[in-house]
């Protein structure tokens, strides 16, 4: 319809003779996205073919020297330094301790808070507020709470008879403690994203369950939870790949101390690059943790296109 | 016990459980509003929300052992450009991904997909010689234009292009018979009817770039350019160790502003986060 309108009566604006209508809309189309491609190509799609390039090599910053060495960063990693694999064990367990703790903190409280009641909104907005907060303001107060006999948590707890440790300086409480400080700062948002997805269930189908007899936990366990599958599959994804980039938080609380305890990947990466000067080194790893996050991206992309049939 | 007895404890559970939970969310920003105004002995004392003396000078202090309030106003002109960057960079690729028949716009979208695979701690070890190349280290240039191009930025124009796909096109047509050009139908047709939307990227936009730290912490290392999140772990005497009033007082002076903001617009910014994450 538009189409023939057009061209009994062609728009103003780019106007070259013997320039068909597609043509002139597919260069206008190409103009309106070059910002996007050029600052694309730039700043990201060349970093990313060249920290493949960097990959294969052996470059100390400091020895200004690069020298082609294949797969020898790779190898490297997961034979010769022993790092590497206690780094990835820190990775996957503060991927395991968070995404379920965030999921299932962050469902009750959307479950407590997705129906309207005197204080509802009171409450959603404190749930929420860490979300906004800086990761750097989060992190410098916990650091501050979780002192060892000093610290606001420990002297809570001498208060009620608990002798706290020294959380952030011992290997085994140093993970614990900045997996939950991390989750309470980020539950808020997958608190909304469930919040909204159990608004758009009609409460009909709860009636009816409730109309035979089903309980709270039978409608929960046959109607919501279903019906939620594909919401909890999406926060899965981003929950997962959130904690593989945590950096910021790692970086200002423990400094991916005590004894490496909580040295994850890209706070790995960041110090073989800007620490110690191994890019070579560092952009395997950067390599390595693309490749993590793909497989984790796709393969649940897959889970999501499954449960939806 | 009645019903009504029944449901009225009920309620009153529920609410205390809801408070008891919201202590470890609430009580951080507490403690850190208090200790921002305690001695530096004080703070390690006996803990009280309620400082014996208040130390308003700490909040002075915070502004003469760094240029704070420089660093105050980088964060926030960056985080402004980079929103005001970020709109019309976005809208615009948005909406010819959206409207525009063109070759090619199906492969572009595969290309911009994947970025939203890549962490950026994936492409910052040569974004960080590219920027050094550049000659642009120690400068604000990166931390704009690195959100504006990276991820961030793929994930805003594809808010932007679901926003247009779902918009009516009856009024952009009418434009067009007008003799509006494409970029004038944007202008003023599609943009004007995607407000919420462009509040939306706006909004977290802001916070994204207001809160950046891995950027900052990689190109800048002269006092006068640090943005907030930099300068607020900078509070450090000679030996590293933290300076802690200051470095509390400082914080509260960074996250407040944004929390009383959120405390206003709370159903917009909530709003906006939820359309990104569904969306996005």
């Amino acid at each position: 319809m538009s189409r023939a309108e057009n061209t009994t009566r062609p728009a103003r604006g780019l106007r070259v003779p013997g320039l068909t209508l597609r043509r002139r809309e597919a260069i206008e189309a190409w103009l309106m996205t070059s910002p996007t491609i050029i600052g694309f190509a730039i700043f990201f799609l060349g970093p990313l073919i060249a920290v493949f390039i960097y990959s294969t090599a052996e470059w100390n910053l400091l020895s200004r020297q690069m020298t082609f060495v294949g797969l020898a960063n790779y190898t490297d990693a997961l034979t010769v330094n022993a790092d590497f694999w206690q780094v990835m064990g820190n990775s996957v367990i503060f991927a395991a301790g968070l995404v379920p703790l965030n999921m299932a903190l962050a469902l009750a409280l959307a479950l407590a808070l997705s129906r309207p009641f005197f204080g509802v909104v009171f409450f959603r907005t404190i749930f929420f507020a860490p979300v906004v907060t800086s990761a750097v303001a989060w992190a410098i107060v916990w650091k501050f709470l979780l002192q060892g006999e000093a610290g606001a948590v420990n002297q809570m707890l001498a208060s009620i008879g608990i002798d706290g440790p020294n959380w952030l300086r011992e290997p085994d409480w140093a993970m614990a403690a900045v997996i939950v400080t991390r989750v309470i700062k980020m539950v808020g948002l997958n608190m909304i994203l469930y919040i909204a997805a159990l608004q758009t269930i009609p409460r009909d189908y709860e009636e009816a369950a409730r109309l035979e007899g089903a309980t709270h936990w039978q409608v929960f366990k046959m109607v919501i939870w279903p019906l939620l599958a594909p919401t909890t599959l999406i926060i899965m994804v981003i929950t997962t790949i959130g904690s593989f980039k945590v950096f910021d938080h790692i970086y200002l609380m423990t400094g991916g101390g005590p004894e490496n305890g909580t040295l994850v990947l890209a706070f790995y990466i960041y110090q073989q690059a800007f620490e110690f000067f191994e890019v070579g080194y560092a952009s395997a790893l950067a390599i390595i943790m693309f490749v993590i996050v793909l497989a984790l991206t796709l393969v649940q992309f897959a889970l999501r296109r499954r449960q939806v049939r | 016990m009645t019903t009504k007895q029944w449901r009225f404890l009920n309620r009153t559970l529920w609410t205390v459980s809801l408070l008891i939970a919201a202590v470890p969310f609430v009580f951080p920003f507490l403690w850190m509003l208090s200790s921002g105004f305690k001695s530096a002995a004080e703070i390690f004392g006996q803990p009280s929300l309620i400082p014996t003396v208040w130390h308003w000078e700490n909040f002075v202090e915070v502004f003469t052992y760094q240029p704070f309030a420089r660093q105050y106003f980088n964060s926030l002109y960056i985080a402004v450009s980079v929103t005001g960057l970020t709109l019309v960079v976005a809208s615009l690729a948005g909406y010819a991904l959206a409207r525009l028949r063109f070759a090619g716009a199906g492969l572009l979208m595969l290309f911009l997909v994947s970025a939203l695979m890549v962490p950026e701690e994936v492409t910052i070890v040569p974004n960080f010689f590219l920027i050094r190349w550049m000659g642009l280290t120690d400068t604000h240039l990166p931390l704009i234009l690195l959100p504006v191009f990276g991820p961030h930025g793929v994930m805003a124009t594809f808010l932007m292009r679901q926003y247009f796909v779902a918009l009516p096109k009856e009024l952009e047509e009418a434009g067009r018979m007008d003799g509006l050009t494409t970029l004038g139908v944007w202008w003023k047709i599609a943009l004007p009817m995607s407000r919420p939307a462009l509040a939306a990227v706006a909004i977290i936009t802001f916070l994204f770039s207001w809160n950046l730290f891995l950027e900052p912490l990689v190109f800048l290392s002269s006092l006068e350019l640090f943005t907030l999140p930099l300068a607020l772990s900078n509070f450090t005497d000679p030996y590293g160790a933290p300076l802690w009033h200051l470095q509390l007082a400082a914080t509260s002076l960074a996250v407040v502003p944004i929390l009383a903001v959120y405390i206003i617009a709370q159903r917009q910014i909530v709003e906006s986060f939820a359309m990104s994450g569904v969306k996005g």
